[in-house]
């Protein structure tokens, strides 16, 4: 099936997707690798300059450029998902996001926490910059960009028609990555 | 000869291997899209728009625009051979500025961020000599996600080219989706560790469908790249027919005691350009 949708997802709606489900999401997303979700793991929702549990979370450091004092997102694909494994069951169950962008795929514990929490892990074509880039509409904002650097701050953009997204494991414990 | 003229031309470069992917790379992509179907078509399909819109767009195709690796070939005769290394990094300083792109250089002991793409050893120049006058030149950017896959393996001799199959394809499985797929597989065999390594990723230089001169060298690639492509693991790991585009294998003497295997799996993006620098200082992007 595809699916044409916005945030916020609802849980019926979640329990719908399937692996090989092709997806294109509309609202907001978030940008988090290894330094954020360092970050995060130590804090509580109310300590965040932002809200996660509205958005997607985007396992993606962005090329990003400054033009006329606004951010423009210049290739934006997805990072390697499986460096937050370690992180991921964590902040699902803290943070209330249910839908998370990647590449390559996740392990078991992240896999028991989307089913734990009726969340799904889509895969974004990997080293698709420009076209991810395309899609975003605008940068709402940046937080802890000094402290991280480009590639490790947290990139809250706003997107249309963000995809194609293959549903790669679904919130039935089901896993594309598994056939290996 | 003017410096800052040969850094236009490197940048130019950079751009190039960055904004555009070889030829060879795009044939070998489209004949994937061929044949696969579902999420591995899907995955195809939007890789070779990513790569025309990005061609277009004169953006780089990727957000991880890599380390910059620099395979220079400086002909014995060529007069400015000390102009070189500056303009290189001068180079790369515009490079991130213009193009632009990611900064990607990390102090290891801090974690800070240099901004420049510049820092200790970095950008990689890898430098050798050639008869003539003129100087050769080679970028690799290459990302983390399929630069983190990279293994050595010391084997004992007697594990033999057996082995070091076994060795190829375990690594190509673990790596699964991770980096990219569908990969280039660069292998060293022989030498050291350090040499194996090196010539792995010296491999991913050689055009996507060529073979080694060597018979049997290029008779053990066509063997590996049949076996990693019945792994099923296929584009971006979400299952298909083709997992590697190519399996290119360079070789060293190895000591009687020593068999290193030094695996370096290159993305689909696998960005690559070369130019040529000439005496008067004129040069060519290719």
């Amino acid at each position: 099936m595809e699916y044409h949708t916005s945030f916020p997802l609802s849980s019926e709606m979640l329990k719908k997707l399937q692996v090989n489900d092709v997806l294109y999401i509309t609202g907001k997303i978030f940008t988090a690798r290894d330094c954020a979700h360092m970050k995060m793991r130590t804090m509580k929702p109310t300590d965040l300059p932002f809200d996660p549990s509205v958005m997607g979370l985007y396992h993606c450091g962005p090329l990003m450029k400054k033009e006329d004092g606004r951010w423009i997102a210049v290739s934006a694909g997805p990072t390697t998902s499986s460096r937050m494994e370690e992180f991921e069951d964590i902040l699902l169950d803290r943070f209330g996001f249910h839908l998370i962008i990647g590449k390559g795929g996740m392990g078991q514990r992240t896999s028991r926490a989307l089913k734990k929490t009726g969340s799904v892990y889509a895969a974004f074509p990997g080293g698709a910059g420009v076209l991810a880039a395309e899609k975003i509409i605008s940068v709402s904002e940046v937080y802890w960009l000094e402290e991280l650097g480009m590639p490790e701050a947290v990139w809250i953009l706003e997107v249309k028609e963000f995809g194609p997204l293959v549903v790669a494991m679904d919130s039935t414990g089901r896993s594309l990555y598994n056939h290996v | 000869m003017d410096q800052k003229h040969l850094e236009e031309g490197i940048l130019q470069l950079i751009r190039k291997a960055e904004t555009e992917i070889p030829p060879d790379v795009i044939i070998a992509l489209k004949q994937a899209h061929s044949v696969e179907t579902g999420a591995a078509k899907i995955q195809l399909e939007a890789m070779l728009t990513n790569v025309e819109m990005a061609k277009k767009k004169r953006c780089p195709m990727c957000q991880d625009t890599g380390i910059l690796t620099f395979f220079v070939n400086v002909g014995t005769n060529f007069r400015e051979t000390g102009l070189l290394k500056q303009a290189i990094e001068k180079a790369v300083i515009r490079a991130t500025l213009e193009i632009p792109l990611r900064p990607n250089t990390v102090d290891p002991m801090t974690s800070t961020n240099h901004g420049d793409n510049l820092g200790s050893y970095l950008p990689h120049i890898l430098w050798d000599f050639e008869p003539g006058d003129t100087v050769h030149i080679m970028t690799l950017p290459k990302g983390s996600g399929s630069e983190n896959m990279s293994a050595l393996g010391m084997l004992s001799p007697s594990a033999g080219l057996e082995g070091v199959k076994k060795f190829v394809v375990d690594t190509v499985k673990k790596a699964g989706g991770r980096p990219c797929p569908p990969i280039v597989v660069g292998v060293g065999i022989g030498g050291s560790a350090d040499l194996a390594m090196n010539l792995g990723k010296r491999a991913l230089t050689r055009p996507v469908g060529t073979h080694h001169a060597e018979k049997s060298i290029a008779h053990l690639e066509g063997e590996l790249l049949e076996i990693i492509n019945k792994t099923g693991i296929g584009p971006m790991g979400l299952g298909g027919k083709i997992t590697a585009l190519d399996v290119h294998v360079e070789v060293a003497h190895r000591h009687p005691a020593s068999l290193p295997v030094g695996v370096v799996i290159q993305c689909w993006a696998d960005r690559r350009a070369s130019m040529v620098v000439h005496n008067d200082g004129s040069w060519e992007v290719r």
